[in-house]
């Protein structure tokens, strides 16, 4: 199954590429804020039942694509 | 005394440290592929060098972190064994848990390269029992992910358990925020585990160690080290 695994910078935490991405939009005129940028992790995993893929997804977060010192992830089955 | 020398693809510093912990130290140095599974024997102490291991892929030495060589690095420290990161060594080793915390990028978004000023907060470690507290000394930095953070509450029991080994600091060492090139919290540029056997900084104390280079500013670091080993 297609699984997405969006990982973003916890709260709180700083993200100078997330700010000047933001100062870059307000010279083009945009109101924008709070701008936070994150990755996108997207990936087939075997399985049909979508809670298990689910589960295996966590588990590699946990693992190696998170770290939860800074990021958190949400997880998609799409 | 026997220093190993991980080397992952992409470390750049690892000659840095071979030089530093081999030439001038005289140390009997030897790198280790970051395929191996085991350490040299009687390794005492390993240096994780510098660089951009997996290219920083994903996140700054998360990839290095669950090489082979690393589960014998992990074995080494929990048995007392001497472990020194160097700025990606230093990422790595947050990334496989044997330091809390992790290395943002830097506040200005740069890659900053610069000699700056560090004030020893702990010489009580096997890596400054040369060097006094407070004392102050001048080593480079170079990185672009530097800015040590730490959860607000973990922080806090950092500190309380001396967990800071070396801050940022003016050239009279003098601590706050002008002098903290990289944004990192509390103006950390090291910190130690628990047990005092594990250290990981930013600044480079390897590339100044050689009188025939430049200053030396690193060398209490090396003193340290060779003290350490005299007396065991």
């Amino acid at each position: 199954m297609k699984v997405r695994v969006s990982v973003q910078l916890k709260p709180g935490i700083l993200d100078p590429q997330g700010k000047a991405v933001e100062q870059g939009l307000h010279g083009f005129g945009f109101e924008v804020e709070h701008v936070r940028i994150g990755r996108l992790i997207d990936m087939d995993v075997p399985g049909t039942d979508p809670a298990e893929v689910k589960a295996k997804a966590l588990a590699m977060c946990e693992k190696l694509l998170v770290n939860p010192v800074m990021e958190k992830a949400s997880i998609e089955v799409l | 005394m026997r220093v190993a020398v991980p080397v992952f693809p992409g470390s750049n510093c690892d000659h840095d440290a071979l030089h530093a912990c081999g030439t001038v130290m005289g140390w009997d140095t030897i790198p280790v592929w970051h395929q191996e599974t085991r350490l040299p024997e009687n390794t005492e102490l390993v240096f994780v060098p510098g660089g951009f291991s997996y290219g920083d892929y994903l996140r700054c030495g998360a990839l290095a972190a669950l090489a082979p060589i690393m589960a014998d690095v992990k074995r080494h420290a929990d048995h007392g064994g001497l472990v020194l990161g160097v700025c990606n060594g230093f990422q790595i080793l947050c990334e496989a848990h044997l330091l809390p915390g992790a290395l943002l990028r830097n506040e200005s978004l740069r890659f900053i390269h610069a000699d700056i000023h560090l004030r020893v907060e702990r010489a009580d470690l096997p890596f400054t029992c040369a060097m006094q507290p407070g004392e102050v000394f001048q080593v480079p930095i170079a990185h672009a992910e530097g800015n040590f953070t730490l959860d607000p509450a973990d922080l806090v029991d950092l500190e309380a358990r001396g967990g800071v080994a070396f801050r940022y600091c003016s050239p009279t060492g003098a601590i706050g925020a002008d002098h903290v090139p990289n944004g990192a919290m509390n103006g950390i540029a090291g910190i130690v585990n628990l047990r005092g056997n594990v250290l990981g900084m930013m600044p480079h104390p390897e590339r100044a160690i050689d009188p025939k280079l430049g200053p030396t500013g690193g060398m209490g670091v090396f003193r340290s080290l060779a003290e350490t080993f005299t007396r065991a």
